[in-house]
C-alpha cells in the first residue's frame, strides 16, 4: 500500500463493480420496456463514471470503448435517438465487453486486439444514423426546444422566467456561466435564449468586460428557491430576475385538464403545492449524504467470530448457571438468561451486517443467458424475482457456481429449440424463472423453465444401460425425476461447449449438500421443469439439538428434526431384510442406527430404551435417527473441520460446547446416503443390526 | 499443573535459543514415543499442550485421536505411535501433544514426553540408510546423534499432509 495510486485503484475498482451491477440492472429494465427517463440517466451515469475513473489511471482501451457507449446512451437520453429494442441488445453487449474490459484491467491482464471491436461498431452504426458526427457530441448547451409531453405537466410543472446578466466581477471571481447553465438545466427543461445585444464592435471591446447576458424559461418540479440555490455563489455580481409563471400545463394536457375543471383546482391552492414541492426542492443542491459506510469484509468477519466466541462462552455460563440455586442467587440468574438474550440480538445484528441480497448472485445469470442463448441458438429469456432476499455471505459466495451450472442445465436440456418450440405451440421464446424467498428460516432458490421437461423415458433407459437401475425396477415419477441427481448421469444426447463437461447434477446436489441445503426437482413432461433447493440463511451458526450417543454428544440441526419420541415396543417392526421401521404419522419411517453409522460403542440401540428423532432428509424423506438421549437445544458456532483435517463421512462440521469440547454437527443427507450404502453391503453379507435403505435411494435391492 | 510450567518454560527457552540461531545450524524439538527419540524443527512447533480428552471422529484411520479445542479452533490430533504401526498410545496426565504448523494447516501430535532442544548443525545429519529405495520414509529428513543416542528428525507434513496420506496408506497396504 505504498503507493497511494494503488489505493485509489482499489477503490475505483469496487465502486466499478457497483456501477456495473446498476448498469446492468438498468438495461435489463430497459430491456423489460420500462423505458422511464430516470432508469436512461442511471445507465447513463454509470457508463459516465467507469469512464470518468478508467481515464484517470489511463485504462485507455476502456475509455474508449466506453466513450462510444456513453456517446450513444447521450443521445437516447438527450432525445436525439428513439430507443429501440435493438439498440439494447446492442447496449447490452456493450455491457458484457465494458465489465470484461474492467475485468482486465483489476487484474492488469492485456486484453486481445479485436475484443468488443464488432460490438463497437454496432454502437458507431447507431450514431452514424442520427448524422450527427460524434466530435460535436462534446457540445455541452442543451439549447432545443423543450419537449413538451404530458408527463411534466401530471407532475405539477411551474414555468419560471430568468434573466441572468452577469457582471464582470463575476468572471474575475472564476464564476462560469456555463457551469451554472447546465446545473439550471438538471432542474428541468431549460430553453436558453443569448442576447448580445450589449456586444460592441470589435475595436471597442474589451477583453475583461461582461457584456452577454441570458434569458431563460425553465420547466421545473423545484420552487424558486432551488433556482436561486444554482446563483447564490454569483448572487452579488449579477443581475438576476426570477418571476414564476405559474402552473405549467401542456398544451394538450392544458385542454384535457380544463375540461376536467382540474385546472382552477390547481390555480386555487398555489400555495398547497409549494409547500410540497419546497420539502423536495432541498435534493438539488445538497450532498446526499450516504447512508451507508464501507467497511472492509476483513472486519466485519472478524466481528462475527468474536460473536461466535461469545455465544460459546456464554453457553458456558448457562451451563455452570443452570447448576445454580434460583432463591440463592436470583439476580445472577437473572443476569445469565439477560446476557443469553442480548448475545443473541447482538448475533442476530452482526449476521446482517454480513448479509447481502442475492442479487449479487442473481446478477451473474442473465449474462450467462445471453452468452449461453448465443452459443446455442435458443432464445430465452430470464426472469428474477426476490433478488432482494437476504442471506449470509458465507451462502452467497457459494452458491454461485451450483446456480450457473443449474441455469446452464435450463437453457441447454430443457428449452427446447426455437422450431421445436413453435411446433409445440409455445412461444420460441422460453422463460427461465429464477425466484428467491425465506420460509422457515431458510432460503428458497427456484429454477423453473417452460422447457420440455425431464423425458421419463430416456432418463430411465440412460440410467438402466448406465447400470444405476435395474431393468426391472419400478419407480415412480419422482423417483425418476430424481435419477438426474445420480452420479455418473448425463442426458445430454450430445455433450456440447455448454454442459456435458463431467460435471453433473450430482455435483451440484452435493455442493449444495455440503451447505446444509437440499434440492428438489419437480418436472412435468413437455411443460417444464422446476428445480427448488432451499439453503440455511448462514454457515456460521445454526440452532442444534445436542443428543448423546453413547459417551459422544452431537448436534443436530434444528431445522431438519420433526419430533422426538420413545416409541413402544409394538411400534418397531422389522422389515424381512432386518431393517427396522417404525410407524409415525400413518407411514413407516425407517430407524437410522447412528451409533452404527458412527461406529460408537456402549450406546444405546434399541430404540425402545433411547429415543427416536424424527427429521428430514433429501426430498422430505422422513427418518428416525436413534439416540441415547436429547441434551439441550442450543445455537451453535458451525467450526470448520477441513480447515485442519478433511471432510469427514457423515459429520457437515463441528461446534465447542458450553464445555469446551468439540462436538460434531450430524450432516443428514450423507447419513441417508450412508445407510443406504449400508444397506447395499446387507444385501452381500449377513446383516448384524439394523441395516436399512432410505427410499429415496434408487436401487434395485428391494425385492 | 505442572506440566503446563513446564511448557511454559520450554516456549521462554525456545524464544532465548531462536535469537542464537545461524544460517546453518538449525533448533529441533526431541520427543519420546517408547523408546525412540525424534525430533521436529522448531520452527513448525506453535505450542506444547498437556493431554486432554479428545472427540473422535467416525469412520477416520485408527491413528486420527480425534480433534481438540484449542482457543476455538477446531485441531486434529494424531498418534505418533500409531502411525509407526507400534500400537495405540493410552494417554495419561504425563503424555503431550505437539502442536505444529504444517502450511496452513494445524495439527496435533500426541508423543508420550517432550524430550529437550536441540541445536545442531546441518552437516551434523546423516542419511537415513535405504531412503530412496522405500518411498516411507520420506516423512524421514534424517539421523543424529546426541549423545551417543539416535534421534530421527521427522517431516510432520510426510505423515499427516491430509494429502499425502491416502498415497502412504496405499503404499503401505
Amino acid at each position: 500500500m505504498s503507493d497511494p495510486m494503488e489505493q485509489f485503484k482499489v477503490i475505483f475498482f469496487e465502486e466499478c463493480s457497483d456501477l456495473l451491477i446498476s448498469l446492468e440492472e438498468g438495461l435489463m429494465q430497459l430491456q423489460a420496456g420500462d423505458s422511464d427517463e430516470e432508469v436512461v440517466h442511471s445507465v447513463f451515469r454509470a457508463v459516465h463514471s467507469i469512464k470518468g475513473g478508467a481515464g484517470a489511471f489511463g485504462f485507455d482501451r476502456l475509455v474508449s470503448f466506453a466513450h462510444i457507449q456513453e456517446t450513444l446512451l447521450d443521445d437516447i437520453r438527450s432525445g436525439a435517438l428513439e430507443m429501440e429494442p435493438a439498440y439494447i441488445a446492442v447496449l447490452l453487449q456493450a455491457f458484457d465487453i465494458l465489465s470484461e474490459l474492467v475485468g482486465a484491467a483489476q487484474r492488469g491482464e492485456e486484453v486481445a486486439d479485436d475484443l468488443g471491436s464488432d460490438v463497437a461498431k454496432a454502437m458507431k452504426a447507431i450514431l452514424d444514423q442520427t448524422g450527427v458526427p460524434m466530435a460535436q457530441k462534446d457540445e455541452p448547451a442543451p439549447a432545443s426546444e423543450p419537449e413538451v409531453d404530458t408527463d411534466i405537466a401530471e407532475k405539477n410543472m411551474r414555468l419560471f422566467r430568468i434573466s441572468f446578466k452577469p457582471y464582470e466581477e463575476l468572471f474575475q471571481r472564476a464564476n462560469e456561466p456555463i457551469l451554472l447553465i447546465r446545473e439550471l438545466g438538471t432542474l428541468g427543461d431549460l430553453t436558453v435564449t443569448l442576447d448580445v445585444s450589449d456586444v460592441p464592435d470589435i475595436e471597442e471591446m474589451e477583453a475583461e468586460h461582461a457584456y452577454f447576458s441570458w434569458d431563460f424559461s425553465l420547466i421545473t418540479e423545484y420552487d424558486e428557491a432551488a433556482i436561486r440555490e444554482v446563483f447564490e455563489f454569483v448572487e452579488d455580481d449579477c443581475d438576476l430576475q426570477i418571476t414564476d409563471h405559474g402552473v405549467y400545463l401542456s398544451p394538450e394536457a392544458f385542454v384535457e385538464d380544463a375540461q376536467a375543471g382540474l385546472f382552477e383546482d390547481i390555480e386555487d391552492e398555489p400555495d398547497v403545492s409549494k409547500t410540497q414541492k419546497a420539502v423536495k426542492a432541498a435534493k438539488p443542491g445538497e450532498t446526499v449524504v450516504s447512508q451507508s459506510i464501507r467497511v472492509e469484509l476483513d472486519k466485519v468477519d472478524t466481528l462475527v467470530n468474536m460473536v461466535g466466541e461469545l455465544v460459546i462462552t456464554q453457553a458456558m455460563l448457562r451451563e455452570q448457571g443452570g447448576e445454580l440455586l434460583v432463591e440463592q442467587y436470583p439476580n445472577l440468574v437473572q443476569g445469565i438468561e439477560d446476557l443469553s438474550r442480548h448475545i443473541r440480538d447482538l448475533q442476530d445484528c452482526v449476521m446482517a451486517i454480513r448479509a447481502q441480497p442475492v442479487k449479487s448472485v442473481f446478477s451473474r445469470m442473465p449474462r450467462l443467458i445471453r452468452e449461453l442463448t448465443a452459443t446455442l441458438g435458443k432464445k430465452a429469456c430470464l426472469v428474477m424475482s426476490g433478488e432482494e432476499t437476504e442471506v449470509d455471505k458465507t451462502v452467497t459466495e457459494r452458491i454461485g457456481d451450483p446456480l450457473m451450472h443449474m441455469i446452464r442445465n435450463s437453457v441447454d436440456h430443457g428449452l427446447e429449440m426455437p422450431d421445436v418450440r413453435a411446433k409445440a405451440g409455445k412461444n420460441e421464446e422460453g422463460i427461465i424463472n429464477l425466484s428467491a424467498f425465506h420460509r422457515g428460516g431458510r432460503i428458497f432458490i427456484e429454477i423453473e423453465d417452460d422447457g420440455a421437461g425431464i423425458n421419463k423415458k430416456v432418463v430411465l433407459e440412460k440410467a438402466i444401460a448406465n447400470g444405476l437401475v435395474s431393468p426391472d425396477a419400478n419407480l415412480s415419477d419422482e423417483e425418476i425425476n430424481n435419477l438426474i441427481f445420480m452420479p455418473g448421469f448425463s442426458t445430454a444426447e450430445s455433450v456440447t461447449n455448454v454442459s456435458g463437461r463431467g460435471v453433473g447434477m450430482d455435483v451440484v446436489r452435493k455442493n449444495i449438500q455440503s451447505l446444509g441445503g437440499r434440492i428438489s426437482i419437480r418436472s412435468v413432461e413437455g411443460k417444464g421443469s422446476k428445480f427448488t433447493m432451499s439453503l440455511p440463511l448462514t454457515l456460521a451458526v445454526m440452532d442444534g439439538m445436542v443428543v448423546d450417543i453413547g459417551p459422544e454428544k452431537y448436534v443436530l440441526p434444528l431445522a431438519n428434526i420433526i419430533q422426538t419420541l420413545r416409541p413402544g415396543k409394538e411400534d418397531v417392526n422389522s422389515l424381512p431384510d432386518g431393517r427396522n421401521v417404525m410407524m409415525f404419522r400413518g407411514e413407516y419411517i425407517l430407524l437410522v442406527p447412528l451409533y452404527d453409522l458412527y461406529h460408537i460403542e456402549n450406546a444405546i440401540e434399541n430404540p425402545c430404551e433411547g429415543l427416536v428423532v424424527v427429521v428430514e432428509g433429501d426430498g422430505g424423506v422422513l427418518m428416525g435417527f436413534i439416540v441415547d438421549d436429547l441434551v439441550n437445544q442450543q445455537q451453535v458456532v458451525i467450526k470448520s473441520l477441513e480447515s485442519n483435517y478433511a471432510l469427514v463421512e457423515g459429520v457437515s462440521g463441528a461446534t465447542i460446547l458450553g464445555n469446551g469440547r468439540v462436538s460434531l454437527i450430524v450432516d443428514i443427507s450423507t447419513i441417508q446416503d450412508m445407510s443406504a450404502n449400508q444397506s447395499r453391503e446387507f444385501q452381500s453379507a449377513l446383516p448384524e443390526t439394523n441395516k436399512i435403505s432410505p427410499q429415496a435411494q434408487i436401487s434395485s435391492e428391494i425385492h | 499443573m505442572t506440566n503446563q510450567e513446564t511448557n511454559d518454560q520450554i516456549t521462554a527457552e525456545m524464544v532465548n535459543d531462536m535469537s542464537g540461531q545461524k544460517g546453518d545450524i538449525k533448533q529441533y524439538i526431541s520427543f519420546n514415543v517408547g523408546k525412540e527419540l525424534y525430533a521436529v524443527e522448531i520452527t513448525t512447533v506453535r505450542e506444547i499442550k498437556g493431554w486432554i480428552p479428545t472427540t473422535s471422529l467416525p469412520n477416520s484411520p485408527d491413528y486420527m485421536r480425534g480433534v481438540i479445542n484449542m482457543r476455538g479452533v477446531i485441531v486434529p490430533v494424531f498418534d505418533l505411535r500409531t502411525r509407526f504401526s507400534r500400537g495405540h498410545t493410552q494417554p495419561g496426565k504425563s503424555h503431550v501433544v505437539i502442536i505444529v504448523k504444517l502450511g496452513e494447516r494445524t495439527i496435533g501430535i500426541l508423543v508420550d514426553a517432550v524430550s529437550d532442544i536441540l541445536t545442531i548443525p546441518q552437516e551434523d545429519i546423516l542419511s537415513v540408510p535405504d531412503k530412496d529405495a522405500n518411498p516411507e520414509y520420506a516423512f524421514m529428513e534424517g539421523l543424529v546423534s546426541v549423545e551417543d543416542k539416535m534421534v530421527a528428525i521427522i517431516k510432520p507434513r510426510m505423515l499427516f499432509d491430509m494429502n499425502l496420506i491416502p498415497d502412504l496408506d496405499s503404499a503401505a497396504a
